[in-house]
Formats: structure tokens, sequence, C-alpha cells
């Protein structure tokens, strides 16, 4: 099935993997990237631009009514939760932080689920909460493909293994090939 | 706990057509994927297994859709949330306010009050108070009451005085409340210039002329073609050279009135100049 959207969520320990994979992504990707990380609300972001340094694709913060296109990378924004209309329009919400997480991994990856259903790669990466697991399990419920980063390579190991516990995984993935599998994504 | 998926697609079309035909409120143009989780939410929290028990309770209970209102709406809000925004207009635009008269702003969609609160702060430390009036309208009457009791959750108050302080603060500001038991009682001084009032974003028109308006996180719940008939109701509403202030991720890039409004520099504040 034809992946259309590969939605990745990260925690504690996942910007090293984040930035692995800006480097080495191919510049001609038959679907859009969007990438759900914790982290801090600061007056200027400075992921984007960090990321934008590694990247061949063009590295964009969501904001209100920003169109998702193929070949590009989106972040969602820190402090707000990222919901999905259609497949290339999103909402932001400010609603009530969830696993004490704003933007919630969950929430993220059951709404893309919603919209995507089986064009939808899930890839949850290393982190110390339990956000996650929800979102993946809808996820499965829709027919999307779920790939997790293996808990004993990853920085930290809780959020994964908590996932590999409880979803049926598509694929346990190791750092270092997983531009190589995205890049092969839609072309074999 | 994820909000299940209790009510479907189609249901949805028929609460929002309900809600408007009973009691006028229309949701018909607010951002689906969030009012969907809004009411999933509310299944959630109120325990309705099905989608007809809540259509039934809120068809035959308007008691019960004041509650449904206030849980749909998102009321978590801050005081100086955002520091480097009301950093912003601590700089930037209350200077330029000071040179009027009589300063008139709108808080539109101003939750508990919070907001509000912040800016009669920022006022009072200009030394522009006295002659101010902040106008705080929500759509939700219950919330203008926690706004107008001016009481809120003394737990809140360390990451506030932060805020505060990041915001360009100088004072200590427990000055501005009396702390009991569990819930901090602001000065009754903030409270002499606020106007609040209930005011619909989508049906109510414009009822005054101000010099700045606040619209933070609001128009993110709104769908494009709503956003555009709220900008020209705040257009409407603003004073030529006046200010439109709208949250950390929101723009009115995408509105036909763009060319008449300029940005403060990497701000989300924007200056109308209307050269008509």
């Amino acid at each position: 099935m034809e992946t259309e959207l590969v939605i990745i969520g990260g925690s504690a320990g996942s910007l090293q993997v984040i930035i692995e994979l800006m480097k080495n992504l191919d510049s001609d990707l038959s679907f859009s990237v969007v990438l759900v990380v914790h982290r801090k609300a600061q007056a200027v972001s400075i992921l984007p631009s960090l990321l934008q340094q590694y990247s061949k694709l063009e590295v964009i913060e969501i904001e209100d009514k920003t169109e998702i296109e193929i070949n590009k990378i989106y972040i969602a924004p820190a402090d707000y939760h990222l919901l999905f209309d259609d497949k290339k329009n999103v909402s932001l919400d400010r609603s009530e932080k969830l696993h004490f997480s704003r933007p919630s991994i969950d929430i993220a990856f059951s709404s893309a689920a919603e919209v995507f259903g089986d064009k939808l790669l899930a890839v949850l990466l290393s982190g110390a909460n339990s956000d996650g697991v929800e979102g993946l399990l809808q996820v499965k419920n829709k027919y999307g493909k779920v790939w997790i980063q293996n808990p004993d390579t990853a920085q930290v190991d809780y959020m994964p293994r908590q996932a590999v516990e409880q979803v049926r995984f598509d694929l346990l993935i190791v750092s270092e090939n997983l531009p190589q599998q995205l890049n092969e994504l839609n072309k074999l | 706990m994820l909000e299940p998926n209790i009510v479907l697609d189609h249901e949805i079309e028929h609460l929002i057509k309900d809600v408007h035909e009973l009691y006028g409120y229309d949701f018909s143009l607010y951002s689906r994927a969030s009012f969907k989780r809004r009411v999933n939410r509310i299944c959630l929290i109120d325990r309705f297994t099905s989608f007809a028990e809540l259509r039934y309770k809120v068809i035959n209970d308007p008691e019960y859709l004041k509650h449904f209102i206030e849980e749909i709406t998102v009321n978590v809000t801050e005081m100086f949330r955002d520091p480097h925004f009301f950093k912003a207009l601590r700089e930037k635009v209350l200077p330029q306010l000071g040179t009027y008269p009589l300063i008139r702003i709108w808080v539109a969609g101003c939750s508990t009050g919070e907001e509000a609160y912040s800016i009669a702060i920022l006022l009072k430390e200009a030394g522009l108070y006295q002659k101010s009036l902040i106008y705080a309208t929500d759509i939700n009457p219950s919330v203008l009451e926690t706004a107008s009791s001016g009481v809120f959750p003394i737990n809140q108050m360390k990451i506030y005085s932060e805020n505060y302080i990041h915001s360009g603060g100088e004072k200590d500001f427990s000055e501005y409340y009396t702390a009991n038991y569990d819930s901090a009682r602001f000065d009754k001084s903030l409270r002499e210039k606020m106007i609040l009032s209930t005011h619909n974003l989508v049906s109510d028109s414009s009822f005054n002329s101000f010099q700045l308006i606040v619209c933070r996180n609001v128009l993110i719940y709104f769908d494009k073609k709503l956003q555009e008939r709220v900008f020209h109701l705040f257009d409407d509403s603003l004073e030529n050279l006046g200010y439109l202030a709208l949250g950390t991720k929101e723009t009115i890039r995408f509105s036909h009135l763009q060319k008449r409004y300029q940005q403060l520099e990497d701000q989300k504040i924007w200056k109308k100049a209307d050269h008509n």
C-alpha cells in the first residue's frame, strides 16, 4: 500500500536519530514527513532551523492552516496539539496536555490514523514517558503501519519498550537503517 | 486518556445542526478535527456511551447546553502566557497607545480572563490604566463569571509569576493578589476598567472601535472561511493605526485583508495601516 504520510513521534533521546534522518533522506520522497517531538516552548523555536541545516528537503514548522505537501518535512509546534482535518489540512489545538505532553504523540497519531488509514506509517522513537502507545494502537486499528525503534538501541528505552510490549508492530528499527528504509518506501 | 471515538462524522453534522437550530450557536465552521475531539471528550467526561444519549441531553436540557458550550470550547489559558508576546506589548505597543486620550482594548475570546488581567497589569505598570478600558468577551457566560470574580487557583501562581518576570515585569507578582487557602484573589482595581460581556465571534457584529484587539488561540479552532469573517469583524472594529494581536502560531497571511496590515518584526502583532 502506497504510504502518503510518515508521522514520527519522539521524546527524550530522539533528536540524534532525527538529525541523522534529516542528513540521509532522499530529496524525491513521494510522501510527507511530520515530526511530533516533545520539547519546551520557547520564544524562538530552534528545532526547525537546526533540522534545516541538515536536510535537503524543506523543513517547515506547522502554523495554523499550514498545508501539508509531499517531499517536505513538517514539525508540530511546541505547546499545541496537532490534528488532521483531512490529508492536506491540519488544525492546532491548545487544549489540556495528555501524558504531560503538548504536542501529544497519541493525539497526533490517532488523528492521522483517522484521515490516512492504511496510507499512514507511524514511527515511534526514543522517549521517557508513555505517550505514543494509544496512538499506535489507533494506527493499527485503521490498518496503518507501525515501526518502533528497537528499545535495546534507543537512548531512552521506556517509550519504545511500552509500545513494543503493547502494539502489534510491523518493524523494529535500528536508527542507522531508518533513513534507508524510508527512502525505499513506495519504491519496492 | 485518549478520548474514544464514540461520535461519528455524520453524527457530528446532526449535533451541529441541532445546536444551531435550537440555541443559535453555529459551530459549522469550526475546524472539524478539533471539534470532533472535543465532542468525544464530552462523551468521556459525562459518561455518554452513545451519540444518542448526548444528543438527547443536548436537545432536552437547556442547562446542559451551557456546560456543553463550555466543554466544546477550549478554556485552557494562563496569565502572561508566551511572555515574549507580553514583552512586545509592553515595549512596542503600549507606548503608542499611550498617545491616545482614551485607550480601548478588546480581548476577544477571553475565556476565564487571565489575559485580560495580564493586560490590566501591563497598563498599570505603564501608567496608562486610568485612561484605559478593557473589553473582554467570550461566547461562554460561565467563564466570564470566573473572570469577573478575579479568583484563580493558587497553584498556578508560580508559573504566572515566572511568565510575568519573563515579560519584563519588575515587581513582585504576589503584590497583585491575596492568597487565601487554594485560591489567589486578584486586586479589585484590576477589574475596575474591565468590561466583561458575552460575544460570539461567529454571529455577533462589531460593537465599538478599538486601538488594540487581542485574540490569541481562538482562530485556530475556526476554518479559513470563518477566520476571514472574523478578520473582517476585527478590521471593522479596529481604528486606523490600531493593533491586532494573534496567537503564536496564528497568522493573517491567508486573509484578503493582510495587505492593509504591517507585521511588527517577528511578533504576531499587526498594525493597521489603512491609507484610505
